[in-house]
């Protein structure tokens, strides 16, 4: 089983060098931990900046340079200031290569439920919908199951939509499925330690498995 | 060169009036309007319509006008952070339209381009789409959006020279070019304020037509939300 590092890792993984990605916040934030040494990766971050640098020296904060999280950070050589509406443009016209966000529930047709529990947390979806709407590869990072230890991979999702059939692929502490365009989550590879049986007990919704599923290498 | 200089914030906002629409620049607490929104909680009008990405903290930015009830309204994508709002929004004394980031920004692109409309794809198919137009472009849906409409719009930049020209810094940009555009009012304040002529033409991000008032605020606390540091 993964910890949330190891999901960060596992998802790492599926950068390929020369991209533009958009990191939300969570678990998606530490994958700028673990992108590869020697690739060029540009992040972006919705509120207008491209070339996300790492968080400031204590000292070195300023409050005029803050990520999506609200977080202090610090540009890079190369990177780029703009405003909101031309951030959701570049995300809109599909040129942020790949998008990785957490999620509450995922649904086996690749509809996301993230921003709202009815008569619970209403804070908003901030940039997810946007986002959902118009990657060209989405990839959720989130646990398989929920603290009460109900599936998070559902057939139909219970809590209202951020997007709908919009989710390729999910990492979990538990394993790598991708979302079939007919429906159903493919297991790719298994969580060091992890049985199949354990993913099938995790699985709510429709879970395809294909001869002998590979342990995941992190 | 036409002059927008107004002597100070509260001269700035003299004519806002109760239940009008009005727009803060910012995200989170980065490049907010801090001395209007003082001057509003000072003057105290009441049942306002706010539209800001967020809708500040407890004791900062637009927190500090709900406390005092000033708000009847907020227009925002997301506003975590704020225990008052809660409330408020639980008990029902607020009304809240949370919609999409990349929307809010584009309805205010809209307005200061003069078009009434916009069309995108965020919120096809969630609640978010409930009641709007939807029409499909090369095979994709897409929900029709209007443009904002705000009696004021409410902005902060770096620099700005006395006919209305605005310079912004670093992610402080954000929402506020944008929104300069989109109001029927615009009012900048900013950190410094040049004569004509101080400012490069190149690098002027709103140009002065778009800004009715400018002054250079008195104070700025430029509150962190979140410091994130990193040892090494």
């Amino acid at each position: 089983m993964l910890d949330k590092n190891g999901i960060a890792k596992r998802i790492a993984q599926e950068i390929q060098d020369g991209s533009y990605v958009n990191l939300g916040i969570g678990i998606p934030t530490l994958v700028a931990n673990y992108i590869p040494t020697g690739f060029n990766v540009v992040l972006q971050s919705e509120n207008g900046l491209l070339g996300m640098g790492p968080f400031p020296l204590e000292g070195e904060e300023d409050p005029d340079l803050i990520n999506a999280g609200k977080q202090t950070i610090t540009t890079l050589p190369g990177s780029a200031v703009f405003d909101s509406a031309m951030s959701f443009g570049m995300i809109r016209a599909q040129k942020v290569d790949l998008t990785i966000l957490g999620a509450m529930e995922v649904s086996e047709n690749g509809d996301i439920a993230n921003w709202k529990i009815p008569g619970k947390m209403v804070k908003g979806m901030g940039g997810a919908m946007d986002l959902v709407a118009s990657a060209k590869n989405i990839i959720v990072a989130m646990q398989h199951v929920n603290k009460a230890g109900e599936s998070k991979l559902l057939t139909q999702c219970s809590l209202p939509l951020t997007g709908v059939r919009c989710v390729k692929k999910i990492v979990t502490e538990l394993a790598v499925l991708s979302v079939l365009p007919e429906g159903g989550f493919k297991l790719e590879e298994r969580a060091p330690g992890v049985s199949v049986e354990e993913i099938k007990q995790a699985t709510a919704g429709k879970l395809i498995i294909e001869g002998e599923i590979p342990e995941m290498k992190i | 060169m036409i002059d927008k200089t107004v002597k100070n914030a509260e001269a700035a906002v003299a004519d806002v009036q109760d239940g009008m629409t009005i727009m803060f620049g910012g995200f989170g607490l980065c490049g907010i309007p801090e001395n209007c929104i003082n001057a509003l909680v000072k003057k105290g009008v009441k049942n306002l319509t706010c539209i800001s990405n967020n809708a500040g903290v407890d004791d900062f930015g637009i927190g500090l006008m709900l406390h005092q009830r000033q708000v009847k309204k907020m227009i925002s994508s997301y506003v975590g952070e704020n225990a008052e709002f809660e409330r408020q929004l639980l008990s029902g004394e607020l009304e809240v339209e949370l919609i999409p980031q990349g929307t809010l920004a584009t309805r205010c692109l809209a307005a200061g381009y003069g078009m009434p409309a916009i069309f995108t794809p965020a919120g096809v198919g969630t609640e978010v789409a409930e009641g709007k137009e939807i029409r499909n472009f090369n095979g994709k849906d897409y929900l029709m959006e209007m443009a904002f409409d705000a009696d004021f719009a409410i902005v902060k930049a770096w620099k700005g020279d006395t006919a209305g020209n605005l310079v912004f810094r670093s992610t402080s940009r954000n929402f506020n070019p944008i929104m300069a555009m989109a109001g029927k009012i615009t009012i900048a304040e900013v950190e410094e304020l040049v004569e004509p002529g101080v400012l490069n033409p190149d690098h002027i991000h709103t140009p002065g037509i778009y800004v009715h008032r400018i002054f250079q605020g008195e104070r700025y606390e430029k509150r962190i939300e979140q410091r994130t540091v990193r040892t090494q």
